[in-house]
């Protein structure tokens, strides 16, 4: 089963982060990391992999600044095969129709290039913008059937055709979707408990292939993408206030009073 | 003089022992401290991760790193826990190596692979009662009778030698007298279970709680003649080679010890405040934080200075004297460390409440095992041609 991961490197949320001048988040002078949710995604791909009657490859998909190609060399040193980059300054402040629109055109160029891809994966969401929507974007633009927000994945290859089942979770109901493959699926991070890189997948990394597309190689317009192809603006970002103290109620027996006052007056309840 | 920086993928797999260490182990390092409890899940998971393999070839189900991964690994995991530092650095050096170095391949192929995956611990039993820094002094016996090694005699101080993972002791014993008439020394394997082999129980120790440390007792235990380690006789050459590399991965415990001093220092004096300032803002606090930041640039870099020089085949003399120079002064710079860690937590560093509590308990053996600060002192002597005794 030929398998596509896409992932994304976001700043990391211990340090410190900023926007750059036009409210776009600084990419660059930050120190940053495989977005948590996209290790789901990476684990999930590589069991699917392993767990395949056949031999299957699990390649690693970015898009972003120069240090994004630190997603892939993550993916890699957990053990996918191979890794795509698309690098490209235009790229730099693309929104989430722009970012679904690279990602479908660099996985029509992989099928091209290299054989078509049967499953693509996903997290469900960025840790950094967190919207959830590219997933489902990507499989519109594919023109493929969308299987998001799984706790669990099944791949059926018993009668020479994948079948891929997900099981999603809600508040309400438990919901079994399948589709026939080529799929886009998105994990949630209740599916799997991603395993650390070994060393000897650190050192064996280093030899795994990466290619870096531009835009053009893809097919990609430059003045589709990027800041100012954007569907929506951010018109002002502030860091958000320092937390004040708070306020504290002394318990003098109407402790439970005051607290539903408290609440009421806040229009909480 | 051997250059070295740490490569790209050794700082890619700090990060990841660095994480796993935050969620697997420092959790429930003070609980397991406490409680004088040997984590076997832990050790477990941390075979799992590949740590116990680093070193060890392909063909066994190692990952056939270098020297220096080994240090990282076991300077991250120090940092949170110095007892399951001690544990991967013995299980290594002294259970693994040996068997590595100086087994035959029938000897590797039944033991190497659950050692080098963590299923398995192996202790190495050098020390006696009556035998320490004079490691040829030692008096535990083993004749070779109707095609087995009978041993018997007594072990002090023997980490990873009595869990449920341990799975064998290589025992330093006397196996007869040379020309000479010094006693000839060799190393026999002896897997847990052998009648007569007992871990008695495990020692009330100041600090490494969490660590597997006992006393062996070996009566009239019988074990097959092809459980001869290496050459019959070559022992005390085994053993001492075996004890460079513990050096330095000694000293890589120590810089884990020392960085986590310098980190909690740092953080504590940002937050604790007295007379409504932050307790950094005073010299007389800030100043000793400072010299935390030396000792652990300073450590670490004549740790991985070693390691490298390991790693690049340098010349035996000159791996020595950098093993025996980085193990001195991390080790002591760590004891240093955690007592000034200590102090700037004042009299919260004297409740088991907070970490740096466990770290100064466990800071101090680090100038006794693996040779002592004297031992050192005597072999960077030796190498710079001194006639010390």
């Amino acid at each position: 089963m030929r398998i596509v991961v896409c992932v994304k490197l976001v700043p990391d949320a211990t340090a410190s982060r900023s926007f750059e001048p036009d409210h776009t988040v600084d990419r660059v002078s930050v120190d940053g990391l495989l977005s948590e949710l996209d290790e789901y995604a990476v684990e999930e791909a590589l069991r699917i992999r392993d767990a395949a009657s056949e031999d299957g490859e699990v390649v690693a998909v970015t898009m972003g600044p120069q240090a994004a190609a630190d997603a892939v060399r993550k993916s890699l040193q957990m053990g996918a095969d191979s890794g795509v980059h698309v690098l490209d300054e235009a790229i730099a402040g693309s929104d989430a129709p722009a970012t679904s629109l690279v990602l479908a055109a660099t996985l029509r160029k992989l099928g091209a290039d290299t054989g078509p891809v049967d499953l693509v994966v996903c997290g469900m969401a960025s840790t950094d913008g967190t919207m959830g929507v590219v997933p489902a974007m990507l499989a519109e633009r594919l023109g493929l059937p969308q299987l998001t927000y799984a706790n669990q994945v099944t791949v059926d290859d018993s009668n020479g055709a994948y079948r891929v089942q997900v099981r999603r979770d809600s508040d309400l109901a438990t919901e079994t979707v399948e589709a026939a493959a080529p799929v886009v699926v998105s994990v949630t991070d209740q599916i799997n408990e991603p395993r650390y890189p070994s060393f000897k997948g650190i050192m064996a990394a280093k030899k795994k292939p990466v290619q870096t597309w531009s835009l053009s190689d893809v097919g990609v317009d430059p003045a589709e993408v990027g800041l100012s192809a954007a569907w929506t603006a951010v018109v002002s970002a502030e860091a958000r206030p320092p937390r004040s103290a708070g306020t504290v109620v002394t318990d003098e027996g109407d402790g439970g009073t005051r607290l539903a006052e408290y609440l009421v007056e806040k229009k909480f309840v | 003089m051997t250059s070295f920086t740490l490569s790209r993928e050794h700082e890619d797999f700090r990060a990841v022992v660095r994480e796993f260490a935050a969620e697997t182990i420092a959790p429930q390092a003070s609980e397991w401290d406490r409680k004088h409890e040997f984590p076997v899940e832990a050790v477990r998971a941390m075979g799992d991760l590949g740590l116990f393999g680093l070193t060890a070839p392909e063909e066994y189900g190692g990952a056939g790193g270098d020297f220096t991964s080994l240090c990282v690994a076991i300077e991250e995991i120090g940092r949170v826990d110095q007892s399951l530092g001690i544990t991967l650095e013995a299980a290594v050096g002294l259970g693994i190596n040996p068997l590595q170095v100086f087994g035959t391949p029938e000897q590797k192929d039944r033991w190497l692979p659950d050692l080098v995956a963590g299923r398995a611990l192996a202790g190495f039993g050098l020390t006696e009662p009556g035998s320490g820094s004079d490691a040829g002094g030692l008096h535990t016996r083993a004749e070779l009778r109707d095609g087995s090694w009978v041993v018997n005699g007594a072990k002090q101080f023997i980490t990873n030698s009595g869990s449920d993972l341990t799975s064998l002791v290589t025992v330093a014993a006397r196996t007869g007298e040379r020309p000479d008439g010094r006693p000839e020394l060799s190393s026999i394997v002896v897997p847990a279970g052998t009648p007569g082999f007992v871990a008695e129980p495990a020692y009330d120790k100041l600090g490494w709680h969490a660590s597997d440390t006992h006393p062996l007792s070996l009566t009239d235990v019988r074990v097959p003649e092809d459980h001869l380690l290496g050459v019959r006789g070559r022992g005390l050459a085994q053993f001492l080679a075996t004890l460079d590399d513990g050096r330095v991965a000694i000293a890589a415990l120590a810089v884990g010890c020392i960085q986590a001093c310098l980190e909690m220092s740092t953080q504590y004096a940002g937050e604790r405040t007295t007379f409504d300032v932050p307790i950094g803002s005073k010299q007389g606090v800030a100043f000793g934080i400072a010299d935390l930041a030396v000792m652990a640039a300073g450590a670490r870099a004549l740790t991985y200075q070693a390691a490298a020089i390991k790693d690049a085949g340098g010349a035996a003399a000159e791996f020595k004297q950098a093993a025996a120079i980085a193990k001195l002064y991390a080790t002591e710079s760590a004891v240093t460390a955690t007592r000034v860690a200590t102090q700037v937590f004042g009299g919260y560093g004297f409740m088991e409440e907070y970490p740096v509590a466990r770290f100064y308990r466990d800071a101090k053996v680090l100038e006794i095992g693996e040779g002592t600060s004297e031992v050192q002192r005597m072999v960077i002597a030796r190498g710079l041609g001194l006639p010390v005794e």
